[in-house]
């Protein structure tokens, strides 16, 4: 760094608040989209290794060695079939929240109350029925909770995408290095950094609103 | 009603949960299956919802085979509670009872306002209706359970151990409840329990069944504690069930002498008159007012004047059981039980050695219907036997007093003192 550069030069940041914003939308949706995705496959993965338990450990035992494959292996990988795209970041990061979201959906569906699950069946519910209106719904507290630790890593992962130019945040973390210039890395990473936690505390919410009869768990029963 | 044929559940691994069950049970009634863990009763109950199919024989409902009807559709037609009450976390209360209704697709509007009705029948306040299971107590929650369980109005009700898992006191009250709605909605009900002081309170019928899924005893519960089957049942009865099937005789109908009683405004001379042991003072309208030991009297006055001993406690000849009765003369200090009648007015005393004389008499069986212990051949419900729910008993059975459907006659306290009788004396002596 250069002698005398201050950490931040908050005229850069006035400067560049509308690029800030472009590029912390980006940022957004390289990192939740991904968790959506990854959502919508877990959730049919997660009932299927519920139901046929012996599913359960090679997926999971799947999901686990993609997490392991290093991002930007997988970058190169896809850029052989997407291109320089946004949808080279997506498909790896999407890959990644399976091993936290699968096992939180089969957890959520294992914590549906027994007694539950046969009062629904006795009362004449099919079996698609039950899934949807009564194990889904009850899984939801341990499925959110899931959702919260991929959402907030998906989020900091999407600054790696910035190897092959799909950065969101990250490009300022990239051109601060080239030019020897701290402000937009620092402010970058301040940008990532609340965009995770404020992404946490909406699911926090979300959850609330969505499982009132949830609050009072673990205080009784 | 329900009519099990032959039916058999094994397992692959080699166990028999049901073994060639043959039983009717009648339309209308409360049918008791208890019987020790593993002995089938559940798998039975589960058998007429299809939550369990028989690996052979053959289950009807109203004459038909339930096999006919898809399971779904068939389990609308049937309510189910069972133990932990299976509450769905995630609904509030108004929407757990409206689950039926729902699926049957009332529309939701109709559904609430059926669901409304259902919770104030089982005794819930209006102000429960949005709240979430976690909120009741387990006992609110098993009431909640059977509301959900008549969603639809449906004629039979199977219900596996529903008041097991909350504290006496609650299911107590639960089973009061319980029978009160029955006398309302005289639904066909299964229930099932392995407690057979439960069994005998609520059933019409009781089946007992023992280890291995056979069907040891089908009988009414007055019948059951008479004349067990077998030792097995006997042993499961109770070593009590003498006293036990107390309950089923009335009161009214046991011999009360005039005995020592005396208005408290009689002078002490007149109770040394007597010439017994204890004089029961009572007042103007002759109610009871406690027992003078003539022993201790003083020289001169009324009884007025004297301390007298409490009376334990009475019992009323107008809804207290022959059980009542004797426990009043064991506890009274004269050993002289105190009958009332509906005006508390004393009706006459006896000692329990007169009380078990005319009980023997009102509830001995003659032996010549040594075919009715019904065993798993032909089980028919008593009170199906045609004609027999009007005519009041079989043919072959003059003695036998009250109705097949008869229950313990549990009328309230006396004029005296607390109530000490009960089933708290029979715990112990339980062959489990």
């Amino acid at each position: 760094m250069r002698d005398g550069e201050p950490l931040v030069r908050w005229v850069w940041i006035g400067d560049h608040l509308g690029e800030l914003a472009h590029y912390t939308g980006v940022h957004l949706r390289l990192g939740l989209l991904p968790v959506l995705f990854g959502l919508i496959i877990s959730v049919p993965l997660g009932m299927l290794c519920h139901r046929w338990r012996w599913v359960y450990p090679p997926t999971l035992t799947a999901a686990n060695v993609l997490y392991s494959i290093p991002s930007l292996a997988l970058f190169m990988i896809f850029v052989r079939y997407t291109g320089l795209t946004e949808r080279t970041v997506m498909i790896p990061l999407t890959l990644y929240t399976l091993s936290v979201l699968v096992p939180n959906v089969v957890d959520g569906l294992a914590s549906v109350p027994d007694p539950v699950r046969q009062a629904a069946t006795a009362m004449g519910f099919g079996t698609v029925r039950r899934v949807v209106q009564v194990e889904l719904p009850i899984a939801v507290p341990v499925v959110v909770a899931g959702v919260r630790v991929a959402a907030v890593s998906s989020i900091s992962l999407v600054a790696v995408g910035q190897l092959i130019g799909q950065g969101g945040l990250g490009y300022y973390i990239t051109r601060g290095l080239q030019l020897d210039f701290p402000t937009p890395i620092i402010t970058a990473t301040v940008l990532i950094m609340l965009l995770a936690l404020a992404t946490d505390a909406l699911l926090v919410l979300a959850q609330r609103l969505l499982t009132p009869w949830a609050r009072g768990k673990g205080a009784k029963a | 009603m329900i009519k099990f044929d032959a039916v058999s559940k094994n397992y692959p691994n080699g166990t028999t949960a049901v073994d060639a069950l043959s039983l009717e049970l009648a339309e209308g009634g409360i049918t008791v299956l208890v019987g020790p863990s593993g002995c089938g009763k559940t798998t039975t109950l589960r058998m007429v919802n299809r939550m369990v199919e028989p690996s052979a024989g053959t289950v009807s409902l109203r004459g038909r085979d339930i096999r006919e009807v898809a399971a779904p559709e068939l389990r609308r037609g049937i309510g189910y509670v069972i133990q932990h009450a299976g509450l769905f976390p995630h609904r509030t209360i108004l929407d757990n009872v409206a689950t039926v209704p729902l699926l049957l697709g009332w529309g939701r509007k109709k559904a609430r306002k059926r669901a409304a009705e259902l919770l104030e029948l089982v005794g819930l306040p209006a102000t429960m209706a949005k709240r979430y299971p976690y909120q009741l107590s387990g006992g609110q929650q098993q009431r909640v359970g059977v509301a959900r369980a008549l969603g639809a109005d449906p004629p039979v009700l199977l219900m596996d151990e529903p008041f097991s898992a909350v504290d006496p006191i609650v299911r107590g009250e639960l089973q009061a409840e319980f029978l009160r709605l029955q006398k309302e909605l005289h639904k066909t009900i299964v229930f099932v329990t392995h407690d057979i002081d439960e069994a005998i309170k609520l059933g019409d019928n009781i089946a007992v069944f023992r280890t291995g899924g056979r069907l040891a005893q089908f009988d009414t519960p007055e019948r059951l504690l008479a004349h067990p089957a077998d030792d097995f049942v006997a042993g499961f009865v109770g070593q009590d069930r003498g006293i036990r099937r107390l309950s089923f005789v009335q009161a009214s109908g046991l011999p009360l002498r005039e005995g020592p009683v005396l208005p408290v405004t009689a002078s002490v001379a007149a109770a040394r008159a007597l010439d017994e042991p204890w004089v029961l003072a009572v007042d103007a309208a002759r109610r009871p007012l406690g027992w003078a030991a003539v022993a201790g009297l003083p020289v001169g006055g009324t009884l007025a004047d004297v301390q007298l001993a409490p009376l334990g406690h009475t019992f009323s000849l107008a809804g207290d059981s022959a059980r009542a009765a004797l426990d009043a003369a064991l506890l009274s200090p004269s050993r002289l039980a105190v009958g009332v009648d509906a005006e508390g007015a004393v009706a006459g005393v006896a000692d329990a050695y007169e009380l078990s004389a005319a009980m023997t008499e009102t509830t001995t069986v003659t032996p010549a219907t040594a075919d009715t212990p019904a065993t798993a051949d032909a089980a028919v419900a008593p009170g199906a036997t045609p004609g027999a729910a009007e005519a009041g008993e079989p043919a072959g059975e003059p003695g036998e007093p009250g109705e097949p459907g008869n229950r313990p006659v549990d009328g309230g306290a006396g004029a005296g003192g607390p109530r000490v009788t009960g089933p708290a004396g029979a715990k112990g002596g339980e062959g489990r």
